[in-house]
């Protein structure tokens, strides 16, 4: 059955209150979540204090304060810092999101920013998920051209209306917020897709180019890696571009019901 | 378990189907919005009614016809509906076969008996 308790050894422990930096005039304070594999300890939430007065305003930046002043051993995942490479998404004030776009004035809850890796993965340090799986379900949906005939001299031509169905799709930066966000996966990522390998697999399935919509279907046709979605729509109220990966499913679960009829 | 991360995702491969019980999910979701109108209807007109009330409204062959697709459509939502839930939640191979089949069998059982009645009750038998 479903697993309501955590194991033993992850739930959650009182962590430890760093030190308030001094002379600082505007705080914020952050609640970390921190495990480390190394160490034996149950994973806890450390409290840190950081000083607005020598960062930036976006959730990211009091993180990398955070790495630089205090503890230089917190550990999360970050680039491009613009919200376009997905490395930063975590979950930041109940939602999963990207850091570096989040603002910390945005986060509710008192002022206080609350900070979790994404839900229900792996851990393999602090903020750092495991997302193995989440790559080999995009891989699995085969997110490139297939085409039979043969390639032209320049380019796969299409129309200015055929290229416009891809919009609100080609923007994924696969950061996961929404496949880690949705209940089905949680209970059922082992056999679900997930939105963001989904919502991919359709940005595949209406390119005009591509010839290998039948095949692609054949390989969704099944009561898990599709079916699972129940449009429970915490996909689209995570994902930090705005995107609607349950739309998109329910436009494949379309496809599927007209190529019956 | 020694396999790789998209020998694990691909698994048994697509079971080739869901899209059946998708559409007949929807199917008898639309049914059951009129239908169960009806059956609320017929709950209504038989509140405070005798025994002799019930059996001559249920004789009418629409009113009995209209109560029978009511059982039919609603047992097969009601079917499809708890398998998902089971498939969701239950993880364990054995105990989900096993719930699997329980549903089955609740689902033809009282879909028949309930059924049975209405025809009894209309044919006055």
């Amino acid at each position: 059955m479903v697993q309501l308790n955590l194991p033993k050894n992850s739930r959650l422990v009182e962590g430890k209150v760093w030190p308030k930096p001094g002379g600082a005039k505007d705080v914020t304070e952050f609640k970390v979540y921190r495990w480390n594999p190394d160490d034996g300890i149950n994973p806890r939430v450390d409290t840190f204090f950081v000083d607005r007065g020598d960062c930036g305003p976006m959730v990211l930046d009091g993180l990398i304060w955070i790495k630089s002043n205090v503890d230089a051993s917190l550990t999360f995942r970050r680039s491009c810092r613009e919200g376009i490479c997905g490395s930063c998404a975590m979950n930041i004030d109940g939602t999963n999101t990207l850091a570096c776009t989040k603002g910390m004035d945005e986060c509710a809850d008192g002022g206080t920013v609350k900070i979790y890796p994404l839900p229900h993965m792996p851990v393999v340090k602090d903020l750092v998920p495991d997302l193995t799986r989440f790559y080999a379900q995009h891989a699995s949906i085969e997110p490139w051209l297939k085409t039979d005939t043969r390639a032209p001299g320049t380019e796969w031509r299409q129309s200015h209306e055929d290229r416009e169905k891809l919009d609100g799709l080609y923007e994924c930066i696969l950061c996961a917020c929404c496949s880690t966000s949705c209940p089905s996966y949680w209970w059922n990522g082992d056999r679900y897709l997930g939105p963001a390998a989904l919502l991919q697999a359709y940005r595949w399935l209406i390119d005009s180019r591509d010839e290998a919509t039948g095949e692609r279907l054949d390989g969704l046709e099944d009561p898990f890696k599709l079916y699972r979605c129940h449009t429970i729509m915490n996909c689209a109220k995570a994902c930090p571009k705005g995107l609607n990966p349950a739309k998109a499913i329910a436009e494949i679960k379309h496809m599927m019901v007209s190529r019956q009829f | 378990m020694m396999r790789t991360p998209l020998g694990q995702v691909r698994g048994l491969g697509a079971a080739k189907s869901g899209t059946e019980h998708f559409w007949l999910q929807r199917l008898t979701a639309v049914a059951n919005l009129a239908l169960s109108l009806v059956f609320v209807g017929v709950v209504i007109a038989l509140s405070g009614s005798s025994h002799a009330g019930a059996t001559a409204l249920l004789g009418n062959p629409w009113i009995a016809i209209l109560m029978l697709l009511f059982v039919l459509s609603a047992t097969i939502h009601m079917k499809i509906g708890m398998q998902v839930i089971i498939e969701d939640y239950v993880h364990d191979d054995l105990l989900k076969l096993v719930a699997l089949m329980a549903n089955a069998f609740f689902a033809v059982v009282i879909g028949l008996a309930a059924a049975f009645a209405l025809l009894k009750i209309s044919f006055g038998v």
